[in-house]
């Protein structure tokens, strides 16, 4: 069951602070209302991986690594191979994460993650069929979050797709009825680039890349994700308010322009 | 790239498979206080859609330490019966659930007065008996009736659409089959008097332009379903007048 979650009990002081400062067209770490935070991309840091990319968004980090296994394909869609984006919200990330099984902040995460790269069909799972109806290439994406200081949806996306670009798969091919990898380094068949960016509402102000300081006096945040031609392929709004028609027509604006810095970053690094 | 062929959804004049237009709804259907034992409840049937939603509370909140001081807990379960989808869905919650019931929530925290209510719950409880396209947005349009129907202060009721793109055009509430073979889904929950969108969510692929649009279409579906709420919970109240009036009466010619 989703409940209302209860916020850390921030000084009422420092959450006055920081939408007061925002009303005033600030930040409390002194940026415009759509910069973002100082963005690293790594990749490859996981040499058992497929694939791996670390992304840090000021002092928030997420890992992607990659995994590209043998499995067999869903029934409706027998000739396609499998992509599955799952989160974890690691302990040591942040005084709220807790050990156990994915909450709904997780579970959202991974979605919205997923959302982006499945519907801007961005792995090409045509290819990834090894025999059809019986075996494919399975691609796990597994989001790990280190460090949670806020907007944990962008860099996760960023990572993922960092880390699906950096990944090298042998040759699956059929044996009899065996399926051997032989080795080798095939880069993964990708077609589309999607990025994510996160708005967040505080008072009557738009801004990207909320801190977790600003997604804890948020009143209501959009995450948009588009493809490298600029169409929308995934959006998501949480929450506990909401967003005006006018708001949303400024933020998708917004988002389509950030998306295209943040895509040649990562493509920068990813590609290199 | 859609290999078995998907069936002809739309014909040439703009008609769709049921026979609808483009920007037309579905039929729908809105009762308020249709279970015994729940503090408010209503039934929603929107095309094949039907789905009960029933309200308990503001009660003592279980554990005591979910409950929050200075105002009352929002609780959400969206969940689909096994019996309510094509193949036999198992009824363990599924992570689609899990996030529809934190956006369920999410669209419907605007409009509940939970400060009048602290260190209580709010429980809510979506139950999809048969989906048909668009089930989490009848279950919100359900939900804030029911939460009217306990006598939960809100300013105002939410109602829900989804709009989506078929064969490359902008269509209202999709069906089933349409959303199966669609290229886009984009529910929105609107809330009229505030003019503020506080369910959005989107996967296929769209232009901003068809974004704008398609966001005007589900906002505008919104209101004409925000009217029907009205006069759905209006109709229980005129029930009730009624039943009294006629007691009333047969006591006058006692």
């Amino acid at each position: 069951m989703s409940s209302t979650p209860q916020l850390p009990p921030v000084a009422k002081l420092e959450q006055k602070t920081v939408v007061d400062l925002i009303a005033r067209g600030k930040r409390i770490d002194e940026r415009g209302p759509d910069s973002y935070r100082p963005i690293q991309i790594q990749v490859g840091l996981i040499e058992k991986a497929n694939g791996s990319a670390q992304v840090s968004l000021g002092k928030s980090k997420v890992l992607v690594g990659v995994k590209v296994e043998v499995g067999e394909p869903f029934p409706d869609t027998p000739d396609e191979g499998v992509l599955t984006v799952n989160a974890e919200l690691v302990p040591l990330a942040s005084p709220s994460f807790e050990p156990g099984p994915p909450g709904e902040m997780a579970i959202e995460l991974a979605r919205v993650v997923d959302r982006g790269i499945r519907e801007s069909k961005a792995v090409d799972v045509k290819s990834l069929s090894i025999q059809k109806g019986k075996k494919v290439q399975v691609v796990y994406v597994d989001v790990y979050v280190l460090d949670h200081d806020g907007n944990l949806i962008d860099a996760a996306a960023m990572a993922a797709l960092g880390a699906l670009v950096n990944a090298k798969v042998g040759k699956f091919e059929m044996k009899g009825d065996e399926v051997v990898v032989k080795p080798g380094h095939h880069p993964l068949p990708i077609n589309n680039y999607p990025v994510a960016v996160t708005l967040a509402k505080v008072g009557k102000t738009i801004l990207v890349d909320p801190s977790l300081e600003e997604e804890q006096v948020m009143s209501a945040r959009l995450t948009v994700t588009t493809d490298k031609n600029g169409s929308i392929c995934a959006m998501q709004k949480g929450g506990l308010s909401g967003f005006t028609v006018d708001e949303l027509k400024r933020a998708v604006e917004l988002a389509v322009q950030k998306a295209a810095e943040n895509r040649a970053k990562i493509l920068a690094v990813a590609k290199g | 790239m859609p290999e078995p062929k998907s069936p002809e959804l739309i014909d040439e004049k703009g008609i769709r498979i049921d026979g609808r237009r483009l920007d037309q709804l579905r039929s729908i259907k809105l009762e308020v206080g249709v279970l015994d034992k729940a503090d408010g409840s209503a039934y929603v049937e929107q095309g094949k859609n039907k789905i009960l939603v029933a309200v308990y509370g503001p009660r003592e909140a279980h554990p005591k330490h979910i409950a929050l001081p200075e105002r009352a807990v929002l609780r959400c379960r969206y969940h689909m019966a096994p019996f309510s989808v094509e193949e036999r869905k198992s009824p363990a919650p599924s992570r689609r659930e899990m996030e529809l019931s934190k956006v369920i929530r999410e669209s419907l925290e605007p409009v509940v007065l939970t400060d009048l209510y602290p260190r209580t719950t709010i429980d809510l409880f979506v139950e999809v008996l048969q989906s048909d396209g668009g089930s989490r947005c009848a279950g919100i349009t359900g939900a804030s009736l029911a939460l009217a129907d306990a006598g939960i202060p809100m300013t105002e009721l939410v109602a829900a659409c989804a709009v989506g793109k078929v064969q490359g055009r902008l269509a209202l509430d999709l069906s089933d089959a349409e959303d199966k073979h669609g290229e886009a889904d984009l529910p929105v929950a609107f809330v009229p008097n505030a003019n503020l969108v506080t369910l959005l969510q989107m996967d296929g692929l769209l232009t901003t332009a068809e974004f704008e649009k398609g966001l005007q279409m589900a906002v505008e579906a919104c209101k004409t379903i925000h009217t029907m709420q009205r006069e759905a919970l209006k109709k229980k109240y005129h029930e009730i007048k009624e039943v009294v009036e006629e007691k009333e009466e047969s006591e006058v010619v006692a």
